[in-house]
């Protein structure tokens, strides 16, 4: 899990939810690209990320979308926050004996517009309370950030600022996670990215 | 102890490996070719574990070309990759995983861009203007850093892999002499003048 490291968080506001990650892509201490976003969109306010190994990140994000592809085909509807996060923790633990080694984190807006965070561990448990999730290499340092800067009910723009503040801190004070961050704040009726500076080292 | 390197301009891609075969202190060959064109526009140098490279390289290859005889058209650099990363990753977690280091160049006529994949043995696959595989990576990704600009010619590219090799050269305790190089852009692939690492100013 830290062969390349990184970390992603996420963050309930007030009919709002923010995701943010880290853009450093390495393997052990040497950084190979910087703009290797590990959160992806799975629905209009729907987004998930997949801190932990790098390929695995790659290989569980198309193995999901081709599971909600078939979904949405079958269903004809979006997939909805808490039926994604069942479909993340199940894919995960079919692969209970030889898991992909990534910590899932999902955070969207249900149909009523209600904010959803879930986060998963390498073998699919579930975890979904209602302030924030934290998840990759430098997770305990983001705990530590987050339950300092996070309270209920916060709006957009501050949402925007305490999750970046959380993320930028903790990441700086972990070597194989940072160059940069992209911070997602997904609205009922909008979703703002926003690109981070941290430290570059 | 093998190196592979790629820097993406704005038109064209210059790849470079080194000609060495060796086993464990042995120099076996001096003269081999990483470098496994997929199609007229797409260019693969593969390093890695050594009946690996050549059986994985070629299964790819024999691919792309299915591809384009089934569908009267090629596949792009990008699908291309793409590819080659689910054949590396569904090796990975199967009897016996291919170890091969790639990076993947091409120019893609639709798009009109040219683009790098660099893909390491796990096939974490990242899109990138410069990357290199093995040892030589320390040495010259700092240089690049310093010294890539997208907008170069190609007189200018080439002399900025020289000067990477001579970074190689002069700081990497294993002996790679000579580097082939190929140039890869609208036209096609073609083969650059050879750079050792004896005639460079070090």
């Amino acid at each position: 899990m830290s062969y390349n490291g990184g970390g992603v968080v996420a963050m309930k506001g007030k009919e709002c939810v923010a995701i943010a990650s880290d853009l450093r892509f390495g393997i052990q201490l040497q950084t190979i690209g910087l703009d290797f976003d590990k959160i992806f969109q799975a629905g209009p306010k729907l987004y998930v990320g997949f801190p932990g190994l790098a390929t695995d990140t790659q290989t569980v994000h198309q193995r999901l979308k081709f599971r909600t592809n078939l979904y949405e085909l079958r269903e004809n509807r979006k997939v909805s926050p808490k039926v994604y996060a069942s479909m993340v923790g199940n894919l995960l633990y079919e692969h209970r004996f030889g898991p992909y080694f990534v910590e899932p984190v999902v955070a969207g807006l249900d149909a009523n517009n209600q904010p959803y965070i879930c986060a998963f561990d390498l073998i699919g448990c579930a975890n979904a309370p209602d302030d924030f999730v934290v998840a990759g290499t430098c997770e305990e340092q983001m705990y530590g950030m987050c339950e300092s800067l996070w309270k209920p009910d916060l709006g957009p723009e501050e949402l925007f600022e305490v999750i970046s503040q959380a993320l930028v801190n903790a990441c700086d004070r972990d070597a194989i996670s940072g160059w940069g961050a992209r911070v997602y704040v997904i609205e009922k009726d909008k979703v703002t990215v926003r690109n981070v500076r941290t430290r570059m080292d | 102890m093998e190196c592979i390197l790629g820097i993406r301009f704005n038109d064209f891609i210059l790849l470079a490996a080194d000609t060495i075969d060796s086993r464990s202190i042995v120099v076996m060959k001096h003269d081999v070719d990483k470098f496994f064109p997929l199609s007229k526009n797409l260019l693969m140098a593969v390093c890695g574990e050594s009946g690996d490279t050549t059986q994985f390289s070629e299964y790819i290859a024999k691919n792309v070309h299915l591809y384009k005889m089934k569908n009267d058209y090629e596949l792009s650099p990008r699908a291309s990759a793409n590819f080659t990363r689910r054949m590396l990753a569904d090796s990975l977690r199967s009897r016996e995983r291919y170890n091969v280091n790639l990076l993947m160049a091409g120019y893609d006529e639709v798009e009109k861009k040219a683009e790098l994949y660099y893909m390491d043995y796990l096939a974490s696959m990242m899109e990138l203007p410069y990357c290199a595989h093995g040892y030589g990576s320390y040495f010259v990704l700092g240089c690049l850093d310093a010294y890539y600009k997208p907008d170069m010619s190609v007189a200018n590219g080439y002399e900025l892999l020289k000067r990477c090799i001579a970074e190689i050269s002069k700081r990497f305790s294993i002996n790679l002499p000579t580097f082939s190089v190929k140039l890869i852009d609208k036209d096609g692939i073609h083969d650059q003048e050879p750079i050792h690492a004896r005639q460079l100013v070090i």
